[in-house]
């Protein structure tokens, strides 16, 4: 895959301001409390590639979403989608989002018709019929167009959402958890549309999953974010095979395995993930780090390529 | 009679039926579940959403939120049953001899007291023991959750604590009266992996060190393969399958198991699509007849359809199955058979 990239994130930052109220700040002499829930983000997505961003809660994955898919603006850095930023491609209906609760994101007094054609007619495209292909094309029936949402399962909802996503003839899609809230019968379901999708429209994909084994099986690129900063970006097969960053390695040793047979030499993560208003100095991980050393406590480790893998770790090579 | 065994079951579930009366007729939520659960050991409950696990294990403990009822069956604990006993009997069973731990923290732990108080409460409730003795114990019940700085933090309100703090809370408020039973409901579903791992872990020595019994009800396959001794395998109410867990995960018998083990993707590792259960899960109102996995089955022939519905004793106590799975073959026999139903 070369060429210029579908998706330019360059040096993305977003801070939120939880202080608490003024009377207080006042009274209790508390200080301003800024959040960075995303801090200084880069990465590309080719075109037609499956980039996941994987991570624990609080980690910034759907912040970073919002700001692709130009929902928050970010507080630094930008987003380029074919060249331009978020709000343009979004009007075109170039990028779509799919969220992971199938339930709060269809409206239930629409027709499921009218819920998938809408981004269509809000384009002011012909949408005669486009409900009933698209519900064909996501392995629904063309009469549940006349039906609403809540009589349909959760799996089937997903679909009606990915239809509704399409309906735009989008070039990327950001699908946030779109498989969380699903039992895994019903996951493969839409795992396997999203791929299928993908090798007949040439889709792009933002993955977002805190699954490891969802997103091994569906991305090219994995990223992995901890406490709002993209600590290792590595193709699939090498960041399962070799992963490079100690929150990385923790990570793939914590996910419960179906084998049975955890890696024995592994150490059991330690810690929990810190106040992300008061994060660490230096590397963010180093309390939680097996390996830190006095110089992580210090500096901030910049990204770099590690045997053609980037990677935020003093330590890595 | 033989003569009796010298230790029973921690809990033994005896053809366990639970009812829901609704305006449109009685649900059979949960029917003809039977299985035991001997001292130290571990049982798995797994299946999809509303398969009826929480039902089961609630049934267990008498927390069945109403109109849900037991309307058939019986429930054992060390020997001694449980399920005709008033309510104020069962109050004092849970916490004393039943554990229990859920997947909200919260919804255990009580928000306006501190954590000691709800300790030493909970010790002093079911032990024969002193204020001081218990909040000695309390302090040490901490630590061996992990809480760092007990002694500091015993007089700390919950919502002082992370919810994976909390959740070793609960865990140490389950066991604290030293209970021959824990229920676990989605225990770790709420957490990051990274505590989740040490949830599981711990809750794992803790039960071992004591001989405690666990039902561990999970939809997540892997906490079960890395947890369980045994497992459980329910659908629609239903047992499908049960046996030690490497058995059923490896050699599934029953075709649902075998499907949902094909559809995790850490099963399809290379495979570059996913495996698929054809249709869902039937709503309680409308249950097929017969097996009630037969419409979405890619083994079912026509005596499948006919009542009365297959038991465990179809497949020699494994599998509630007509035509089990080749255990040589498992899963890909799945995968082969389904190829022209899948859509
Ligand atoms: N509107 C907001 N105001 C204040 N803080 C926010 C806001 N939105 C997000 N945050 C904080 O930013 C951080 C990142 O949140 P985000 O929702 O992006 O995480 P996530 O990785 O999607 O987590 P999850 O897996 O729980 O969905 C968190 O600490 C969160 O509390
Ligand atoms: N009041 C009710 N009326 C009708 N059906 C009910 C009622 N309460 C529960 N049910 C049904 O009982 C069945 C069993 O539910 P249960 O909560 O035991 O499922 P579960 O296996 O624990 O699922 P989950 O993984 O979602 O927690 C479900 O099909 C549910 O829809
Ligand atoms: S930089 Fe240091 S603290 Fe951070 S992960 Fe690497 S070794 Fe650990
Ligand atoms: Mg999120
Ligand atoms: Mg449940």
């Amino acid at each position: 895959m070369s060429g210029r990239p579908l998706v330019r994130v360059e040096s993305l930052s977003r801070r939120f301001d939880v202080s608490p109220p003024w009377l207080d700040r006042v009274i209790g002499r508390k200080p301003r409390r800024v959040l960075g829930a995303v801090v200084d983000v880069s990465f590309e997505i080719p075109q037609g590639g499956v980039y996941a961003l994987v991570g624990e809660s609080g980690s910034g994955k759907s912040t970073i979403a919002k700001m692709v898919v130009g929902l928050l603006p970010p507080s630094e850095g930008a987003v380029e989608i074919e060249g331009a930023g978020p709000a343009a491609a979004r009007d075109r209906g170039a990028v779509q989002m799919i969220f992971q609760d199938p339930h709060s994101s269809l409206n239930p007094r629409w027709k499921v018709r009218d819920i998938i054609a809408e981004p269509a007619r809000a384009r002011g495209r012909d949408t005669d019929g486009l409900a009933e292909r698209l519900l064909e094309l996501v392995g629904l029936f063309a009469e549940d167009a006349g039906r609403h949402p809540h009589e349909f399962s959760g799996g089937q909802r997903q679909r009606i959402s990915i239809a509704r996503a399409l309906a735009s003839e989008p070039r990327l899609i950001v699908a946030d958890e779109p498989t969380s809230a699903l039992d895994v019968s019903v996951q493969a379901q839409v795992i396997n549309l999203m791929s299928d999708l993908r090798e007949a429209h040439g889709l792009t994909y933002l993955f977002i999953s805190h699954d490891l084994t969802v997103v091994e099986h569906v991305a090219d690129t994995i990223g992995v974010l901890y406490l709002g900063r993209l600590v290792e970006e590595a193709g699939s097969d090498e960041l399962f095979a070799d992963p490079r960053h100690p929150y990385t390695r923790m990570l793939l040793a914590a996910a419960p395995r179906i084998d049975g047979r955890r890696e024995g030499a592994a150490p059991p993560p330690a810690g929990e993930i810190p106040d992300p208003a008061d994060p660490p100095s230096g590397c963010v991980f180093h309390p939680r780090c097996p390996i830190a050393v006095e110089r992580c406590r210090r500096e901030v480790p910049r990204m770099r390529d590690v045997r053609g893998v980037r990677v935020a770790c003093h330590l890595a090579e | 009679m033989s003569a009796p065994d010298p230790v029973p079951p921690a809990l033994e579930l005896r053809n366990l039926r639970v009812d829901i009366p609704t305006r449109r007729g009685t649900l059979r939520a949960v029917d003809d579940v039977s299985f035991a659960i001997a001292p130290g050991e571990i049982l798995g409950v797994v299946g999809e959403s509303g398969a009826g696990k929480s039902m089961t294990g609630n049934a267990v403990i008498g927390l069945l939120d109403p109109p849900a009822r037991i309307a058939g069956g019986e429930v054992h604990l060390n020997g001694r049953r449980i399920d005709t006993l008033g309510r104020g009997a069962l109050r004092r069973i849970r916490g004393a001899e039943i554990g229990m731990v859920f997947q909200d923290p919260t919804s255990s732990l009580d928000p306006l007291l501190t954590i000691g108080d709800q300790l030493v409460e909970t010790m002093r409730a079911h032990l024969d023991i002193s204020g001081k003795a218990a909040r000695a114990r309390a302090v040490a019940a901490l630590e061996e959750v992990g809480i760092p700085g007990a002694r500091d933090r015993i007089d700390s309100y919950p919502f002082q604590f992370s919810g994976g703090m909390r959740q070793r809370v609960v865990i140490a408020l389950a066991l604290c009266a030293e209970p021959s039973l824990v229920i676990a409901d989605e225990p770790t579903t709420a957490l990051d992996v990274s505590v989740q791992a040490q949830i599981i872990a711990l809750l794992k020595r803790l039960c071992a060190e004591r001989g405690t019994a666990v039902m561990l009800v999970t939809h997540d396959m892997g906490v079960i393969a890395e947890t369980a001794d045994r497992v459980l395998v329910m659908y629609a109410g239903r047992m499908a399958e049960l046996g030690p867990v490497r058995e059923v995960i490896d050699r599934a018998r029953h075709p649902y198991t075998a499907g949902l083990m094909a559809s995790t993707p850490a099963a399809s590792r290379g495979a570059r699509r996913l495996y698929q259960i054809p249709g869902a899960m039937p709503r309680l109102t409308d249950l097929p007849e017969g097996c009630p996995f037969h419409p979405r089955c890619p083994k079912a022939q026509e005596d499948c359809r006919r009542v009365p519905r297959p038991t465990l004793a179809a497949d020699g106590g494994r599998a509630a199955c007509l035509h089990p799975l080749d255990p040589e073959r498992g899963a890909e026999d799945v995968a082969r058979a389904a190829e022209g139903t899948a859509r």
